[in-house]
């Protein structure tokens, strides 16, 4: 069986400025959620475990995808299936589910599909769930632990208040918690080998019957006000004395 | 206006969506799944709740959860599902949306209608900003953030039974283990102290614990602490994927300041932050910046303060 680890390429959020409390992303280098590297890495260690034959990345973004997807294939995977469109950065969940549904559908022999739980930039968590029920599979989220045994998976679901072991059948659809592991972070040499490994690439305009009604209107998407006063101290004892002055301590 | 259906598998949650119900305007309806303290609880509270009784039903098979709620959102004639932003229900929330072709948002802070537009804010890029954002359509799936919304104190409740055939699970619980109760709630604490990445050490967490207590603060830290050292529980996680604090003050020491973590901190109406780095990101949203060794600073907070 071959594990498909659905990526998301993002802003590099560190790099963001905001002016006039709008983000600027000008220049802002693209890389992959944190999370999804978790989901990678997880998928890999399935592999090194002898538990799936292939790993394969499988990310839907504009054309910059064909250079950051090496950072994921030198992480690990073996293949990647990119879908590339002008649009498909930043596109709405509902248009990425069906986008990577349909590149799931052109890989043979999926027996699990894993995603971050959310993604580094929107955090909205949806797309693992919607690509779970267009597919009709199982899913477990917030995974801490997956272990596959014969065409099942037993995933340790991590829930505010509880874990919950769960069995599965596959094929099955688990997002994975950041705690799931430490991702490796692959060398230069690794990065720039990583050019040769297979890509399968896919213009999103050769897949069939992508509904793209927007289901969401963004209104605003501004930084929240903020005014500290940012008053450098020199000592503890000064800091102590103006928390004392604010009567905070 | 249309009609609502509220799930969520925690009472307290329930009870606050039903008051995020209540700024949407419209009747809501409950549905309470296998848990007749929470109908109870809830009818109590005055909501109107619908009580299904199916033991094929397993909170743990989402697929299932959504298809419940579909047919529940049909007999009970609601377009708009409220449900809880805890990591049940925001599972639960894309696949619902996906099943019955509705748009969906999670993490839902803050709720204003507007005209016939229901404005929902939520933060995007990693918590840098804040979106206001609407569904289209009639279907909406609106996932709300625990503790957004007060809980919904209200009378005239009843309990009405509601029945859903649907075949058994196929998701197999083997095993549910409760994670050791952590009482503590950062996100009610008026004054905290927070630790990072750059606190050296488990050794050094008696010392961190002594200074809070000396100005009566709880401890919380950044989600690595938590989730890659395992220092402290989840629950002390300040964050987009922690809790949002608003306390009057905040401590923060050996925390480098990504947007992930500073979305949990940014409303403390005092913030003072102790780092190596005099470049940390974290001083440029701090009242009182001092660049030093932590270990040390907390040292001698903890003499001076005595
Ligand atoms: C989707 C998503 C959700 C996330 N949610 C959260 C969240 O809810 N909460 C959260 O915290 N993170 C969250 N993160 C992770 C976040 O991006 C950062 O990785 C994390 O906040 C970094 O933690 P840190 O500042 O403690 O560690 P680091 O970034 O490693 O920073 C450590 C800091 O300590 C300083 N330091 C080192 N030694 C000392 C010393 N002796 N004295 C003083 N200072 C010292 C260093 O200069 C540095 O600034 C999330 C990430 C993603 C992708």
């Amino acid at each position: 069986m071959n594990v498909v680890v659905a990526m998301k390429q993002i802003p590099d959020l560190q790099q963001i400025r905001i002016k006039n409390r709008q983000p600027v992303f000008d220049d802002v280098p693209l890389t992959f959620g944190s999370i999804d590297k978790n989901a990678l890495e997880a998928g890999v260690n399935l592999k090194e475990n002898g538990l799936a034959d292939k790993v394969i990345v499988l990310s839907a973004g504009n054309e910059d995808l064909e250079d950051t997807i090496k950072e994921a294939l030198a992480a690990g995977a073996d293949e990647a299936f990119l879908i590339l469109g002008d649009d498909l950065n930043g596109a709405e969940s509902s248009v990425i589910a069906q986008v990577l549904t349909a590149g799931i559908k052109q890989i043979e022999d999926v027996g699990l599909i894993l995603f971050g739980e959310g993604s580094g930039d929107n955090y909205s968590g949806q797309v693992g769930s919607r690509v779970a029920e267009i597919l009709g599979w199982p899913q477990v989220g917030y995974a801490g632990a997956v272990k596959v045994e014969g065409n099942k998976a037993v995933v340790t679901r991590v829930l505010e208040d509880a874990e919950e072991v769960v069995e599965v059948s596959l094929p099955a659809v688990i997002t994975v918690v950041s705690g799931i592991n430490e991702a490796r972070i692959p060398s230069v040499t690794q990065i720039l080998k990583a050019g040769k490994k297979p890509k399968e690439i896919v213009e999103e305009d050769e897949l069939d019957e992508i509904n793209k009604d927007a289901l969401i209107t963004t209104v605003s998407n501004l930084a929240p006000e903020s005014d500290r006063k940012r008053v450098v101290v020199k000592s503890t004892a000064e800091l102590v004395d103006k928390l004392k002055s604010e009567n905070m301590i | 206006m249309a009609g609502i259906l509220v799930f969520s598998d925690r009472t307290n949650l329930a009870l606050e969506i039903l008051t995020a119900a209540g700024v949407i305007g419209g009747t809501a309806k409950v549905l309470v799944i296998n848990n007749d303290e929470q109908a109870q609880a809830l009818s109590d509270a005055g909501a109107d709740v619908y009580k299904l009784s199916n033991d094929d039903i397993s909170l743990a098979d989402v697929g299932q959860v959504a298809e419940v709620l579909k047919e529940a959102a049909e007999k009970l004639n609601a377009d708009i599902i409220l449900l809880s932003s805890n990591r049940r229900g925001k599972e639960l929330a894309g696949r619902l949306a996906q099943k019955i072709g509705a748009g969906c948002l999670t993490d839902v802070s803050a709720i204003n209608v507007n005209g016939d537009k229901i404005e929902c804010q939520r933060n995007a890029l990693g918590g840098a900003t804040v979106a206001t954002q609407y569904i289209n359509g009639d279907k909406k799936v609106i996932a709300v953030s625990p503790r957004s919304f007060a809980p919904f104190a209200g009378s005239g409740g009843s309990i009405n039974e509601i029945d859903i055939t649907i075949p058994a699970s196929t998701v197999k619980v083997l095993e549910v283990k409760p994670k050791a109760a952590d009482t503590v709630d950062i996100a009610a604490a008026e004054k905290l102290v927070i630790v990072g990445q750059g606190l050296n050490s488990k050794d050094d967490i008696p010392m961190i614990e002594e200074l809070a207590a000396k100005i009566g603060a709880e401890v919380a830290c950044s989600k690595p602490v938590a989730t890659d050292k395992k220092w402290f529980s989840e629950e002390h996680v300040v964050g987009l994927s922690g809790k949002i604090c608003k306390p009057e003050l905040a401590i923060i020491l050996g925390v480098s300041g990504q947007v992930q973590f500073t979305v949990g901190i940014r409303d403390a109406k005092v913030i003072a932050a102790v780092n190596t780095d005099e470049n940390a990101t974290i001083n440029t949203m701090a009242d009182y910046v001092l660049t030093a060794d932590l270990h040390e600073v907390v040292k001698e907070m903890n003499e001076i303060l005595g």
